[in-house]
């Protein structure tokens, strides 16, 4: 393949990207680019070029080496789900852009603190860039079949790099508040890990089923070659704690790395999101190491003893094959991992570096004086330089140191002075005693062990002196030889660095914490960080401060860097949320806190404190004040919660009472209704008896015929009043509960044939033929006798009252069921509207619908016969047509059966 | 001779108003609920109509609207006898526009004289 049109696709490829990225960046807010399979895919930037090469390279070499760095992610990342989720509540509330800017906030807020991780990250990030491009600019070589020119100008991949270098300072820094989403490259950074995936699994595949007969096959003819054995078991106690070391800053890599902290926290949409990452992020690094294994031995069946380099057998063996296609999409996959991991590494490195040590140590002064557009601009533009430098540093380190080592070696190598920065970090999130002294410390002397255990005996490696530093120690003491410290000699060099490393780290960390607690700053932010939860919603609450600042000093600063416009809304968004007045003119600690957030994204952390603390007066507090006021607050948050707690619950309650008083007030208009429908039918006999009265006594002459009539008159309305009476007591007695139902077994159909005894003479009035279905069969029931006999009377009188005048029939018939008998009273007598076939159980039913109509009867009969019924745990109800009358039917439990 | 005409569901009451009237020289006329009333108004155009509020079928109230939509009955006067005493009902009644609202229990002799008077 010609370099030209290897270039040429290459230009091809990266303007696709450079599309992609501005395509979403214009939707940086749609589904597209904002969802769960977004993020996740963006977090595989894990996934670099040492991965797409340099794992085929070690599994090819050792065998089963490769896999520590995949399997630690793949344990911790279940973590996630709580410990991700802290830290990214923290880093949005404090507008947190970098894994330095976490780490000095934590302590403090401590500018040096700040520098120093910036300095390690850049320590430990640069090399890896320049890794990156050496594999880019391997590959190329290898895929048009040339030569590195040893002059950097006349290499192609110089230009290749500068033109990475331009687009991504180019797209990498649009946004001078770095806070903000970068949607736009993090959405080409998903694309990206999709393809270099799928083309890794595609020259997988090429390899197993068509260059060889698949997993067996591979096996079968690699198990012959030399030391397949001894490189493809774990071995012994000293190999696992090899693993175990590797596994272990692999953990520590998948949170700390700067690339990772950047895609996993700062572009980090919705908490949710993690819940997809922690499956499908495993399951990606799964999933990559399915074909190393096969291409690895493949490589060496196919190229035995020919001297290649292993890290680039995904491209020699298509290429063996006289296969350019393929050849091509395994150098775009590793392309694509390589510049993913340069962008967004050169992204976050930038961002520190201006706001954690070009910022705060340098031009912050001049940035005060100057109007915003030009500080804007100024920011932005540094950034942009920065990106630019760290890429053009990255291919000048891999020109001038790297040439020879192996991709993984390098990759462990930045891992472990990455993993420096473990200790003060998860110390951080979880110890509050953990202080800025000891952060220091720790990572200084970390480092320390690790620049004497690793990169000296690296940088002798690349000058190839003939110095004895590495075999036998310096000036000859074997207890100082670099790669067996101490006489621990059966570590591999990495794992033995790390174990030194991050022992010494941890323990000094620890020992200086324990011995020189922080100040009243440090320890103000260990409550934050580690009681996130409880500050989330009102984290400036949680802010101490005592001091003298006028809010108006503070906003003109605040417009120098962000404008007058932006101030302005984001002053009017914080005295909502904290319902201030409008004219304070004092700032107070929230305020502080509040403004500081506001140009940590421009600045950084260290530089937006700096910046604050020019323009107020700041007085110290002692330890024991901020742990009383942080006391206090805590002690606030709880009782606010508790107060949400009881106004949740007076709600209830008094939503509840509001039910309950509906219901009395129903209750009360029924009640009234009922008073009034029983006065009304109280008054009408009075009436007639006064009446009857007053002629009566007036009139002496009235004839004896007419006198009885009246007298008569007054009698039965008498009775009807009694009666009356009888039946609201009745009645009411019932609703209070005091009514007493006496069962006893009893011969139903004997109780009907008693009850229309009573009846007789009204029944041969009206002439009315009376059917008794099935009546002599003897039907027991447990029921009140008395009280039945009252329920069939007014069954009786009203079907005897609402009968046919003519022709009338009743017609009545007992059923027996396991579980009830019945009682059915049929009257062929006109229809009950059916809208009122409830109600006429209702007491005064006519009363509720429309009051003026008069009720029928006493209107009070089937009230009290369905309470009867009711009592003795039966049913009751009226079933009307127009042709066939009406009946009312009511039952009652058949205990007979259920006794049986 | 004077015709009235009571409209009372109440044998009765009905009874007793038909007697002490009958014998204060009316002619009498009786209903037993508002659609009986109608009919014999339409046949006997009475002076003067006695009339119960809470009756089967048809209700006072809206046989008085009856009446007052029919221009033949223009003159006859309207009196309410009534168990409903309370004040909403009384006004209601004489905003329908009935002459009078008289409530039950009442006294006959004072009755007749007040529907003396109305219809003098």
């Amino acid at each position: 393949m010609s370099s030209l049109g290897l270039l040429l696709i290459l230009a091809i490829y990266v303007v696709m990207l450079f599309y992609i990225a501005h395509w979403s960046e214009k939707r940086s807010h749609s589904k597209w680019t904002n969802n769960p399979y977004v993020y996740s895919f963006s977090l595989a930037v894990y996934c670099t070029a040492w991965t797409y090469y340099g794992s085929i390279g070690l599994a090819a070499q050792t065998g089963l080496d490769y896999l520590p760095i995949y399997l630690g992610p793949i344990i911790i990342i279940p973590t996630w789900i709580i410990i991700l989720k802290r830290i990214i509540r923290i880093s949005r509330v404090n507008k947190i852009t970098s894994i330095a800017d976490f780490i000095s906030l934590r302590y403090g807020n401590s500018r040096s603190l700040g520098a120093l991780v910036t300095l390690i990250s850049i320590f430990g990030i640069v090399p890896y860039i320049a890794l990156q491009l050496k594999a880019i600019s391997d590959t190329f070589h290898v895929v048009t079949k040339t030569q590195a020119s040893s002059n950097i100008f006349t290499d192609n991949t110089t230009y290749i790099c500068i033109a990475l270098a331009l687009f991504a300072s180019y797209y990498g820094n649009k946004y001078v508040d770095a806070s903000e989403k970068r949607r736009g490259i993090v959405t080409a950074i998903a694309i990206e890990s999709i393809l270099k995936l799928v083309f890794f699994l595609i020259i997988g595949i090429y390899v197993t089923y068509f260059v060889f007969d698949g997993f067996d096959d591979i096996y079968k003819q690699a198990s012959v070659l030399e030391d397949f054995d001894k490189k493809n078991t774990i071995g012994n106690l000293t190999n696992g704690l090899n693993w175990f070391f590797l596994c272990l800053i692999s953990m520590f890599a998948i949170f700390i790395l700067p690339r990772q902290f950047h895609t996993a926290i700062v572009e980090n949409n919705q908490e949710k999101h993690i819940r997809t990452a922690i499956w499908l992020l495993p399951l990606y690094l799964l999933l990559f190491n399915i074909f190393v294994f096969p291409i690895a031995w493949g490589g060496n069946i196919l190229f035995e003893n020919q001297g290649l380099n292993s890290d680039t057998y995904s491209l020699l063996i298509p290429q063996y094959f006289n296969n350019n296609f393929l050849t091509v999409l395994v150098f775009l996959g590793g392309f694509s991992a390589a510049i993913s991991m340069i962008i967004v590494s050169s992204i976050t490195l930038a961002t520190m570096l201006s706001n954690n040590l070009l910022i705060p140590y340098g031009f912050i002064g001049s940035l005060k004086n100057t109007s915003p557009e030009k500080n804007i601009k100024r920011i932005v533009l540094s950034r942009k330089i920065g990106i630019f430098s760290l890429i053009i540093l990255g291919y000048i380190i891999y020109r001038v140191f790297i040439l020879d080592y192996t991709l993984v070696s390098i990759g462990l190598v930045s891992f472990v002075i990455i993993a420096q920065l473990a200790p003060a970090f998860f110390g951080g999130l979880f110890w509050r005693r953990g202080s800025k002294k000891g952060a220091v410390t720790g990572i200084i002397l970390g480092f320390s062990v690790c620049f004497y255990t690793l990169l000296i005996p690296y940088a002798l490696g690349t000058t190839n002196s003939g110095s004895t530093f590495v075999q036998e120690g310096p000036w000859g003491i074997a207890l100082l030889k670099p790669f067996q410290l101490f006489g621990l000699d059966y570590l591999e060099p990495i794992p033995q660095a790390v174990f030194w490393s991050l022992l010494v780290n941890f323990l000094s960390y620890m020992a200086v914490s324990v011995s020189f607690s922080g100040n009243y700053r440090e320890r103000n932010y260990a409550e934050m960080f580690v009681d996130i939860d409880k500050y989330i919603t009102n984290h400036e609450n949680a802010y101490v401060w005592k001091g003298t600042a006028n809010i108006s000093d503070i906003q003109k600063i605040l417009e120098r860097f962000l404008g007058i416009e932006r101030t302005q809304r984001a002053m009017t968004i914080f005295k909502l949320k904290y319902n201030i007045d409008k004219d304070n003119k004092i700032a107070d600690a929230r305020f502080i806190k509040f403004a500081e957030n506001l140009l940590t994204g421009h600045i950084g952390t260290a530089s937006a404190k700096i910046v604050i603390a020019s323009v107020t007066k700041e007085d110290k507090i002692s330890l024991p004040e901020v742990l009383r006021i942080l006391e206090e607050s805590k002690e606030n948050i709880v009782i606010n919660k508790k107060l949400t707690e009881n106004s949740n619950e007076l709600k209830k309650i008094s939503e509840q009472l509001q039910i309950a008083n509906k219901e009395l007030i129903n209750k009360d208009i029924q009640k009234d209704e009922f008073l009034d429908t029983v006065t009304h039918e109280l008054r009408t006999p009075i009436t007639a008896i006064r009446a009857a009265t007053e002629i009566l006594h007036d009139d002496e002459n009235i004839p004896a015929e007419v006198r009885q009539k009246f007298l008569q008159n007054i009698i039965s309305e008498s009775d009807r009043l009694n009666r009356l009476i009888d039946k609201i007591l009745d009645l009411e007695k019932f609703e209070t509960g005091k009514q007493k139902i006496y069962l006893s077994k009893n011969n139903l159909s004997q109780t009907i044939n008693n009850t229309l005894e009573s009846l007789q003479q009204l029944i041969a009035n009206k002439n009315i033929y009376v059917d008794f279905k099935n009546q002599s069969r003897e039907i027991k029931a447990f029921y009140d006798e008395e009280r039945i006999i009252q329920v069939l009377h007014n069954l009786f009188s009203n079907a005897i009252k609402f009968c046919e005048s003519i022709a009338g029939k009743i017609t009545i018939q007992l059923i027996e069921n396991p579980d009830f008998v019945s009682v059915s009273i049929h009257n062929n007598g006109k229809e009950i509207n059916p809208e009122d076939l409830e109600a006429v159980f209702d007491k005064f039913y006519q009363s509720r619908n429309q009051n003026i109509k008069k009720p029928i009867g006493s209107g009070l009969g089937l009230a009290i016969c369905k309470k009867i019924i009711e009592h003795h745990k039966g049913k009751i109800w009226a079933e009307s047509s127009k042709s066939n009358g009406t009946t009312i039917t009511f039952t009652l439990p058949n205990y007979n059966t259920s006794e049986k | 001779m004077k015709k009235i005409l009571i409209v009372d569901d109440e044998p009765n009451i009905v009874m007793s108003l038909e007697y002490t009237f009958k014998k204060n020289n009316f002619e009498v006329f009786i209903a037993r609920d508002g659609q009986e009333a109608l009919d014999t108004l339409q046949n006997h155009h009475p002076d003067i109509i006695i009339l119960d509020v809470m009756m089967p079928m048809v209700d006072g109230y809206s046989t008085l609207e009856q009446i007052k939509k029919n221009p033949e009955l223009e003159n006859c006067k309207v009196v309410f006898l009534s168990a409903k005493n309370k004040e909403q009902d009384i006004q209601k009644g004489l905003a329908l526009g009935a002459n009078l609202y008289i409530t039950k229990p009442f006294s006959l002799k004072k009755l007749v004289e007040q529907v003396q008077e109305l219809i003098n």
